[in-house]
């Protein structure tokens, strides 16, 4: 590492520590970098997350661009509301095992095949993937800013405003979650997915409100806020700029391991009938329709559920990936 | 520690209080529960609403209701009153409802958590032990996608696959050449990763177990074994040794010959008392089979101080153990041999997909089992796949702290076996955390089994929840809610104070 050359005493030489005028460059050289590089870094080489990752964003792609969202139209020229004449039973036609039957790769017209009112299954899943995307996400940003909300102010005030919350918080968690949940959505299902999404963001929050406050009571009480508050910081200030900042790496993972239980919350909610409501269709509403058709028509019932363990599966590693990025103990990238 | 209990009891009480208000007024602004008498045709329409409307007091304000619900409530907890938690809708009293409707749940959900329990801590300490191996990989995949499965198409799955074809498979019990061969591999694999140690022991653990498995299904096969399922004395004798042995192993070690002749002892007095008791074990009943498993403990005891040399406790321990999974064992294989009746009894169909057990079924104890099991089985899968993978995840996380705590070392350094470090040491340090996750866990069970319940057509807690919840019916939903949320806090609170209990650095305040 050093240039101790023979004769010369094996001393680090005053230049040894930097390149100093004629030296050579180093052939090592350490840059600094900032713990949002490392963390970076650390989900990158995460080859779970980043299998994850993958597998999201194609089903979020195949979903939004297959059927259209709103007003633009998808490159797959089927309606999941427009029925046909059922073709050979409604059987799939996709093809993925070109070496049993010998018959090479195919899509088909219908490559999830098609319901009893020949219905295109493939058009039906996409519609529904996207429901059960949107309900998700909503929950998952709607859980969050409450969530941040409930737990700052606890962790930061204290004092009455925590007690108050506190309780709040407990009362949410007495009742399981699947349980108010269905009650509250019981109520509003029938006004729209963003609002069903609205209304169980309000109610899965709580888990992450008790983090946030956990890492706000200890937070405030290290010396940087002291030192903010000894250089007169007010206390949105100290809120936004000190404590916030440290607690991003549990609100993110944890926003991320909500999501994917949203998932499974939705279509369990919509399974029992209490979730999105036919016309319009979910996964969960999809398994709930053909749990029937599971011995006689698998693939009306395998489908749904496929994508849904696709999406929850590939968030989950994502939130395992983020957690070892945003753990500084964490020195080896595991899986 | 009682101000503490009493204090969370006090402050308990008021939550629950404002969960059941906040609730009750859920319910009932979820829908009309008048809705389907608008579309009633028959001439006494006005009557009914009148009734129904009556009945609920629907001509009051909502808070109103739910201060009739809540005197009815404090009844309960009134010694001498009697409970009143209402009437649902068409005048049936939740609380008989309840009570029906309790039994079977609790045994579902108790069932599940108390699998779930003693796989995942089991699987959960041999990842952790065998970290970054193939088999730590596969757990943790598996947890992955069990965390990832709805548990409603699990349990579709289940009944199709689990119930249905396997029903249909024993009718004719045939295994295929390729089937064999991969069940033959699969468990080799298994044993291979768990046993783990250096590459040529773990290829013969494989070849082994490959060769065993393979074996023992030719000959479950030739003797007809799934058809007329039994362990047979033969088989319980190898099998109580075998666990007497492996006992001794985990607890001491072999080279403790007083633990040894202990276990031995203790198998041996289950393996001679199936014969002495065969005539209890006839027709037995709950309170004798527990009376009998409760006998083990003294039994075990003694024999532990008569062989265990300079081990007493440890001895006395292992012949405890011993004697309970020999007592097992025996259960086992009464409950197999009736398998055969049973399955005559219900045309072959021995795995159920509906209800919570056969209607009007009467036989003898075992027959009875055979049948609570049967319909216990697949939903109990289904809601444990979850709680399974939480317990192996958090399990595995706990050990490899504890692993690397200063006091592991320590024991390493004075030269302990790792099987005293992992055993005494490590284990049950791992297994403190544990605790909290159980009351935590209970919630979701409950969550699981409403939705099983569902698919599995079960006249549970469940089912009470949802109809009364689809006719916005307050009463039977509150009902399943109280008894729920009491039993969560409860929980809860057990659960800080056994950790209390077991760690002595936490503090209750």
């Amino acid at each position: 590492m050093t240039d101790t050359s023979p004769g010369q005493a094996p001393s680090l030489a005053p230049g040894a520590l930097g390149p100093v005028g004629d030296q050579p460059e180093r052939e090592f050289t350490v840059t600094a970098r900032t713990s949002g590089q490392m963390v970076r870094r650390r989900f990158l080489r995460h080859r779970g997350a980043m299998g994850g990752l993958a597998v999201l964003v194609a089903v979020i792609l195949l979903a939004f661009t297959s059927i259209g969202f709103g007003p633009v139209d998808g490159w797959w020229g089927k309606d999941y509301t427009r029925t046909a004449p059922v073709v050979d039973g409604g059987q799939m036609t996709l093809d993925l095992l070109p070496f049993v039957d010998g018959d090479g790769l195919a899509v088909g017209e219908h490559p999830f095949g098609q319901d009893n009112v020949g219905k295109d299954y493939f058009a039906l899943t996409m519609r529904g993937t996207q429901r059960s995307l949107i309900i998700a996400f909503v929950v998952g940003l709607v859980s969050m800013l409450v969530g941040l909300l409930v737990g700052t102010l606890s962790g930061y005030f204290r004092g009455i405003t925590e007690g108050v919350l506190m309780r709040i918080t407990d009362v949410f968690l007495t009742i399981p979650l699947l349980v108010i949940a269905a009650v509250v959505s019981r109520r509003w299902s029938g006004a729209g997915i963003v609002v069903l999404g609205l209304v169980l963001g309000l109610v899965v929050w709580v888990q992450l409100a008790r983090l946030v406050r956990g890492e706000f009571l200890s937070l405030r009480e290290k010396e940087f806020v002291e030192a903010a508050r000894a250089l007169g910081a007010s206390g949105p200030r100290i809120i936004l700029r000190h404590l916030l900042p440290n607690t991003i790496g549990t609100v993110i993972v944890n926003v991320t391991l909500i999501i994917s239980a949203a998932i499974l919350l939705e279509t369990a909610l919509s399974f029992l009938g209490l979730g999105v409501q036919p016309p319009d269709t979910s996964l969960g509403v999809l398994v709930s329709v053909y749990q029937t058709a599971s011995m006689t028509r698998p693939w009306l019932f395998w489908w749904p559920g496929l994508f849904i363990i696709a999406i929850a599966l590939s968030i989950n590693f994502i939130g395992d990936g983020l957690r070892d990025a945003f753990d500084p103990k964490q020195t080896r990238v595991r899986a | 520690m009682i101000v503490y209990i009493v204090r969370r009891l006090v402050v308990s009480f008021f939550i629950l209080l404002g969960a059941t208000a906040l609730v009750f007024w859920l319910v009932a602004i979820s829908g009309d529960p008048l809705e389907d008498l608008y579309a009633d045709q028959s001439p006494n329409k006005e009557d009914k609403i009148a009734e129904r409307t009556r009945r609920m007091h629907l001509d009051q304000p909502i808070p109103q209701r739910y201060l009739t619900w809540l005197a009815g409530v404090a009844k309960c907890v009134v010694p001498g009153q009697g409970c009143d938690l209402g009437t649902n809708q068409t005048g049936q009293d939740v609380k008989v409802l309840l009570g029906n409707a309790a039994g079977a749940t609790l045994r579902l959900v108790l069932v599940a958590v108390v699998v779930a329990i003693v796989i995942g801590v089991t699987v959960g300490i041999v990842s952790a032990l065998r970290q970054y191996s193939g088999f730590d990989y596969t757990i943790t995949f598996a947890a992955f996608l069990f965390f990832s499965l709805p548990v409603f198409w699990v349990a579709v799955l289940l009944k199709q696959y689990l119930a249905i074809e396997f029903n249909d498979w024993l009718a004719d019990p045939r295994i295929g050449p390729v089937p064999m061969i991969a069940l033959g591999l699969l468990s080799g694999l298994t044993w291979s990763a768990v046993i783990g140690g250096e590459r040529r022991r773990r290829l013969t653990v494989f070849g082994v177990a490959c060769a065993v498995t393979v074996l023992l299904l030719l000959y479950l096969l030739a003797v007809d074994w799934f058809t007329y399922p039994a362990l047979g004395p033969g088989l319980v004798t190898v099998f109580a040794l075998g666990t007497a042995v492996g006992v001794t192993e985990l607890v001491s070690g072999l080279h403790r010959r007083g633990v040894l002749h202990a276990s031995l002892a203790a198998a041996g007095v289950g393996i001679i008392a199936q014969f002495v008791l065969a005539g209890v074990l006839e027709d037995p009943s709950w309170p004798v089979v527990l009376l009998l498993a409760a006998s083990t403990v003294p039994i075990g005891i003694g024999l532990g101080m008569v062989f265990g040399q300079l081990d007493k406790p440890q001895a006395a321990r292992a012949a405890v153990l011993t004697g309970l999974l020999t007592g097992t064992l025996v259960f086992t294989d009464r409950a197999l041999s009736a398998v055969h009746g049973y399955s005559q009894r219900v045309n072959g169909r021995i795995v159920a997909t509906i209800g919570s057990d056969t209607p009007n079924f009467t036989g003898d104890f075992w027959q009875r089992f055979i049948d609570t099991v049967t319909h216990l089985a697949l939903p109990t899968l289904a809601i444990m796949l979850i709680s399974f993978a939480t317990y192996a995840r958090f399990t595995r996380a706990t050990m490899l702290e504890v692993m690397s705590q200063d006091y592991v070392r320590t024991a390493r350094a004075k030269g302990l076996t790792e099987r005293t470090v992992v055993m005494r040491h490590a284990f049950r340090n791992a297994l403190i955390p544990v605790t909290t996750l159980m009351a935590i866990d209970f919630g979701g069970v409950i969550g699981g089994a409403v939705i099983t319940e569902n698919v599995f057509g079960w006249e549970g807690m469940g089912t009470l929840f949802i109809n009364g919840l689809e006719r916005s019916d307050p009463n039977p939903v509150m009902g399943f809610f109280v008894l729920t949320a009491t039993s969560i806090v409860i929980f809860n609170m057990l659960a800080d104070i056994a950790y209390a209990y077991l760690d002595p650095r936490i503090r209750m305040s």
